[in-house]
């Protein structure tokens, strides 16, 4: 389909997100709808059946060449870079941005010949701690700063702490929000407790962009992703995310098979575009190949931008890096020829 | 276009797989191909040769030999005397070669998948992703039954020649499914590949040298439609295998009518395609697209027909229309490529007609705005929508990426809908409910039924069809049978010519159609007076013998009856004259019986009981009666073993079960022994009480519904069998007697359109003009051949034999997982 250079990250940061397009049909950013027991209780899925979709879309359609390049490319403007550990730091968050303004190395930028796309990655992403320090090794870079928040990854604190910890996050500039549900709410089918909790989260996001993540990986039936997934876009999620990385498994195709449909469903609905982030689990440039074509085949080119999809990742873009350099000179790549992250 | 402009665009750009290979392979055979006969490349005897071209573009591969009558005598001498080694190699000797041809497939597996592409013109992906790896999978399943074979089927022995023909839609996956089985069973060779497509089958015969087969057991002979004829009609062969269109199916089942060839016929299908509105419409949609878009939609068991549930008609299209406009069509060596070339020209306009013709019928067309390749055969994606089952776009089979959609309201419409077609092939049921899905699925005609899937095929499970789609299955153990049999079946003796006494000759057929009631006019001699005089002296009251239709005795429409005679030549008494009226009436009724195959087997087996219970009963007088024609000694055995037959197959009828199939998917494959229909049978003569009950029984155990013509030696046995019926709680038309005329009612029920088997145990005659006069709805033709079959040994005239021809396998696909 046609487009133009605003399909780049380059407006990200104007304030209004562009909204995306189904079918001709543009379309506006979600601001929920009441809870609609009957669309929730109605949506099927058959698990075999989209296990089958998930196996032969990756092997109905590839890219290569250059066409692979610019893939890559766009893969990494998608990219939330992440870290959540443990024993992370101010010193390895700002390491972390720096890689995030520079992701691929200036040689490689020049013989691709691509400098004026200005390649960078669409967010850091963050526990709260580190939401000032990403801001400021940032500054200017129009990369935008995530925090996971609401008592992450488990989401099992008491409500009012998790909606304090997003207005904390919010105040202290996060751009994006990224909150974790209750899970136990699917398995009870307790779906007006979700709506209001995911809408209690919403209020506390004002502007900012909330990514609700589902934690696929617990709900452990596509069906019950089906249903979360409905529930959330009904309640104001403006991204809806499989996993938190801890999760047992995280980002699986058919899992977001299943999103990017209820995305689809929703979209038809209500006229209003909510984006798909995958996390957890993809680490190679194949991989962001794999989800791109599906975003791609399933919602249409205008979700394949930054300010409809993202991937979760952290060790993702080593090895697009490689795979770029490859393109690039001919030779294989190794990976301690590329700056860390 | 620069990377930037890529990245902007985020088209998918070109993804060709490389052809060097092929060509280089193409290139050092000289681009010329002879026949590959007992091991050796032979050019045609003719010396003629027709090309092979790619129809993505319409470039020349190769040139090919055409196959003469000649050059088949040559591959048939070749295979007949390759078949005493192969036959005699011990199991896994056999296994070894199988497992050798799948190895070296899956060794040459690309090249294989890309010439596949170049001369059938489907997506690499399909070929590579699909059919190659299927044809190594069919090889190494089959390597399994050459492993146990002896073991599995003690009884059984090869057909002997096999002569297969293939179409061009999978030809190296249809080889597969044609030779694996046949090998696997110790039968040789000769195969005819499609003329749009034989390339991949010569580089299967490379394959079989480099497995060391031994010569002769594969021979490929290439050519068209003659050589296929040659093939057929050749008189030594044993065995026949066709997959093709039920047109041609209909011509080799007359061809071969007077020979004893062993046959198999998978032929055209117009499948359904359900969607119940509790189904995951989104999967419903990616089924669609492989089945109807699934190699350009030239697949015999294609989902072509959509019955959508009126609650979900609008969303579902809308659905399908959306997931139609992402369908990438062109060069098939594309890797992204999901719908690739129409195989020939020819092909293409008989599209483009029927779409046409649909159109003018009312149907409204709905195609993607897709650019299609400037050369090369191609057909866009299309929908039918406002299509009636009257329309042709619904009763033809198209061939092509082309659907033809319907609505129905409650699960009996979608499978009255379903199974409003000559064919039966295959059906797809959609619905996240079990209940409904299995529901529909018994219900369903049709070989193969895929609950929430499409297209899924696997050499552990039998493929082929009911009705006019055909008769066989490829796969699973079903499908071994079709290369095998009793190995007391060929030693069996010609039956002895019998006296067909006067009556056959008496009336004309005419005469035996009129319902005028008058006598024949010609004066009694006096001798006949008397044994007339002696008949009736038997029974102190006059014994009306009468047709047993529905349950009902029932007066020949002719008005005339038959005289009966005893082995001495006396008068014994007169049975009913039946006609081809009385043949409708009892096709009806057994039509109607049609509980008979939905009573649980349990009930059946106790119907059955009851039977021989009764026969007991009254078995001393039907003895007697009998024993005018058999002698005292035969008619003793046969009341006696009767009775004995009737529990073996009382015993049958809740034992002679499917099997639950193990492809490797997550699901479970259901082979589900399923009632043929309305079975006509003609009785032997040489033991009029048990040859009946050893043919019935099986069909009535099996639930089949049965129109039986007694022997026309001792037609009178009807009168017996009926009391027996109708004491038993044998459902009315679940069994109907008419007798009369073999040859005319045979013909009667040969020809007639809703009897779905004949058996015909009598002459070698018979048994010809059954499987000559059966092509109208192909019915499956099941007969002794002329061979005497000794009905007193059990191990001969009953049980496995009889009870596989009494059913069909039906193969119930159930993924699970949620």
């Amino acid at each position: 389909m046609a487009t133009d250079s605003s399909l780049t990250l380059n407006s990200a940061h104007n304030g209004e997100m562009p909204t995306a397009i189904l079918a001709g049909r543009p379309l506006t950013r979600n601001t929920g709808i009441p809870l609609n027991l009957d669309w929730v209780r109605e949506v099927r899925v058959n698990t075999s059946a989209v296990e089958r979709r998930a196996q032969t879309q990756t092997a109905r359609r590839t890219v290569k060449k250059e066409w692979q390049a610019a893939w890559l490319l766009r893969a990494i403007t998608c990219m939330d870079l992440t870290t959540l550990s443990g024993d992370d730091t101010d010193e390895r968050v700002r390491r972390l941005c720096a890689k995030g303004r520079r992701p691929l190395q200036s040689e490689i930028v020049e013989r691709l010949g691509i400098g004026e796309l200005g390649i960078r990655v669409a967010a850091i992403c963050v526990y709260h701690t580190f939401v000032e320090t990403a801001l400021g090794a940032l500054e200017g870079s129009g990369i935008h700063v995530a925090a996971v928040s609401t008592g992450f990854p488990a989401g099992l604190s008491p409500l009012a702490e998790r909606v304090a910890e997003i207005r904390r996050s919010v105040e202290a500039g996060a751009h994006e929000i990224d909150v974790v549900i209750t899970r136990g709410h699917v398995f009870g089918g307790r779906w007006q407790a979700l709506y209001d909790e995911i809408a209690a989260f919403k209020q506390a996001c004002g502007p900012r962009h909330m990514k609700v993540i589902l934690g696929t990986g617990d709900l452990l039936t596509l069906r019950n992703v089906g249903r979360a997934s409905v529930v959330a876009m009904m309640a104001g999620a403006d991204f809806i995310k499989t996993s938190t990385g801890k999760e047992p498994t995280n980002a699986t195709l058919p899992v977001g098979l299943v999103m990017t449909r209820a995305i689809r469903e929703y979209a038809q609905e209500t006229g209003m575009a909510v984006g798909f982030k995958p996390a957890g689990g993809i680490r190679t440039a194949k991989q962001s190949l794999d989800w791109l074509g599906m975003i791609k085949e399933e919602l249409g080119e205008s979700w394949m931008r930054a300010e409809m999809f993202r991937f979760g990742a952290s060790g993702l873009l080593g090895d697009i890096e490689r795979q770029l350099e490859h393109f690039a000179t001919g030779r294989y790549s190794a990976g301690y020829r590329h700056p860390l992250a | 276009m620069s990377i930037a402009e890529k990245f902007v665009s985020m088209e998918y750009g070109p993804a060709p797989e490389d052809a060097k290979e092929v060509s280089a392979w193409l290139d050092a055979h000289g681009r010329r191909f002879a026949h590959f006969i007992g091991g050796a490349w032979a050019a045609p005897t003719d010396g003629e040769y027709f090309e092979t071209v790619d129809p993505s573009n319409g470039e020349r591969l190769a040139a090919v030999a055409q196959g003469s009558a000649g050059d088949i005598d040559a591959a048939v001498k070749a295979a007949r005397a390759a078949a005493p080694k192969w036959q005699a190699l011990a199991p896994h000797a056999r296994a070894k070669y199988l497992y050798a041809l799948a190895r070296l497939v899956q060794k040459h597996s690309r090249r294989l998948a890309v010439l596949e592409t170049m001369d059938n013109g489907k997506p690499i992906r399909e070929s590579r992703d699909i059919d190659i790896p299927l044809v190594a999978r069919h090889f190494y399943y089959h390597a399994g039954w050459a492993q146990i074979l002896q073991a599995e089927f003690a009884e059984y022995v090869p057909c002997g020649v096999v002569g297969q023909i293939i179409p061009w839609n999978f030809p190296l996956l249809m080889l597969a499914w044609k030779i694996a089985p046949a090998l696997a069973t110790g039968n040789t060779v000769v195969l005819k590949p499609a003329e749009f497509t034989p390339l991949t089958a010569l580089a299967f015969a490379e394959i079989c040298v480099e497995a060391e087969l031994p010569t002769g057991v594969v021979n490929i002979v290439t050519g068209d439609g003659r050589t296929g004829e040659a093939l057929v009609k050749h008189p030594d062969v044993d065995k026949i295998a066709f997959t093709g269109s039920t047109e041609v199916g209909r011509a080799i089942r007359a061809a071969t009518a007077t020979s004893h060839k062993k046959l198999s016929l998978e032929l055209g299908g117009k499948s359904p395609f359900i969607v119940f509105e509790d189904a995951d419409l989104d999967s419903a949609v990616e089924g669609l697209v492989d089945g109807i878009w699934f190699n350009q939609g030239q697949v015999c068991c294609a989902g072509s027909r959509l019955l959508m549930q009126e609650s979900i008609a609008e969303a579902l299209i809308a659905k399908v229309q959306a997931r139609m406009s992402t369908l990438r069509i062109g060069p098939p060596l594309d890797k992204a490529i999901d719908i690739g070339a129409i195989v020939a020209g020819v092909q293409l306009e008989r599209i483009r007609k029927l779409v046409e013709q649909g159109v003018a019928e009312g149907a409204t067309c709905w195609q993607p705005k897709v650019s299609l390749p400037g050369r090369g055969f191609y057909y866009p994606p299309t929908l039918l929508s406002n299509v009636h089952p009257t329309s042709i776009v619904a009763q033809q089979e198209i061939f092509g990426p082309v659907l033809a959609a319907m609505t129905f309201r409650t699960p009996s419409e979608a499978v009255e809908l379903a199974n409003n077609t000559a064919y039966g092939l295959a059906a797809c049921v959609w619905s996240e409910s079990v209940n409904v899905a299995l529901q529909v699925a018994a219900q369903l005609k049709a070989g193969v039924v895929w609950v929430n899937c499409t297209n899924m095929f696997d050499a552990a499970c039998g493929f082929g069809g009911y009705r006019e789609s055909g008769y066989g299955r490829e796969g699973g153990r079903e499908g071994l049978r079709e290369y095998l049999e009793p190995a007391w079946v060929k030693k069996l003796s010609a039956l002895s010519s019998q006296p067909s006494g006067k009556t056959n000759a008496l009336l004309s057929a005419e005469a035996v159609d009129a319902t005028a009631n008058t006598t024949s006019g010609k004066e009694e001699s006096g001798d006949e007076m008397e044994s007339r005089r002696s008949a009736v002296d038997r029974d102190p009251i006059d014994r009306t013998v009468k047709l047993y239709i529905g349950g009902k005795q029932a007066r020949p429409d002719s008005g005339y009856s038959m005289e009966v005679r005893g082995a001495d030549g006396r008068l014994l008494g007169e049975a009913p004259l039946g006609n081809r009226k009385d043949i409708r009436n009892a096709v009806e009724a057994a039509r109607k019986a049609s509980g008979w195959g939905k009573a649980t087997a349990h009930n059946r087996a106790q119907v059955l009981y009851y039977c021989a219970e009764n026969l007991s009963q009254r078995g001393a007088e039907i003895a007697r009666r009998l024993a005018e024609v058999v002698g005292e000694k035969q008619a003793a055995a046969e009341v006696e073993m009767g009775i004995e037959r009737i529990f073996s197959y009382a015993a049958w009828a809740d034992k002679f079960d499917g099997a639950v199939h193990n492809p490797p998917f997550r699901n479970i494959a259901i082979a589900m022994n399923e009632a043929i229909g309305t079975v006509g049978v003609i009785c032997p003569r040489e033991a009029p009480l048990l040859g009946f009950i050893s043919l019935v029984m099986p069909a009535l155990a099996m639930g089949n519904t049965v129109i039986a013509v007694p022997s026309e030696a001792y037609p009178l046995i009807a009168g017996d069998l009926y009391q027996v019926f109708d004491t038993s709680d044998v459902p009315g038309g679940a069994v109907n007697i008419v007798t009369g005329y073999v040859a005319q009612l045979l013909k009667t029920l040969a020809e007639h359109d809703d009897v779905d088997a004949l058996w015909s145990f009598v002459d070698e005659e018979s048994a010809a003009a059954a499987k000559a006069m059966s092509v109208g709805n192909l019915k499956q033709v099941f007969t002794n051949e002329g061979r005497a079959i000794d009905w007193f040994d059990a191990k001969v005239g009953e049980g496995r034999w009889f009870l596989e021809h009494a059913v069909q396998v039906k193969n119930i696909w159930v993924p699970y997982g949620e």
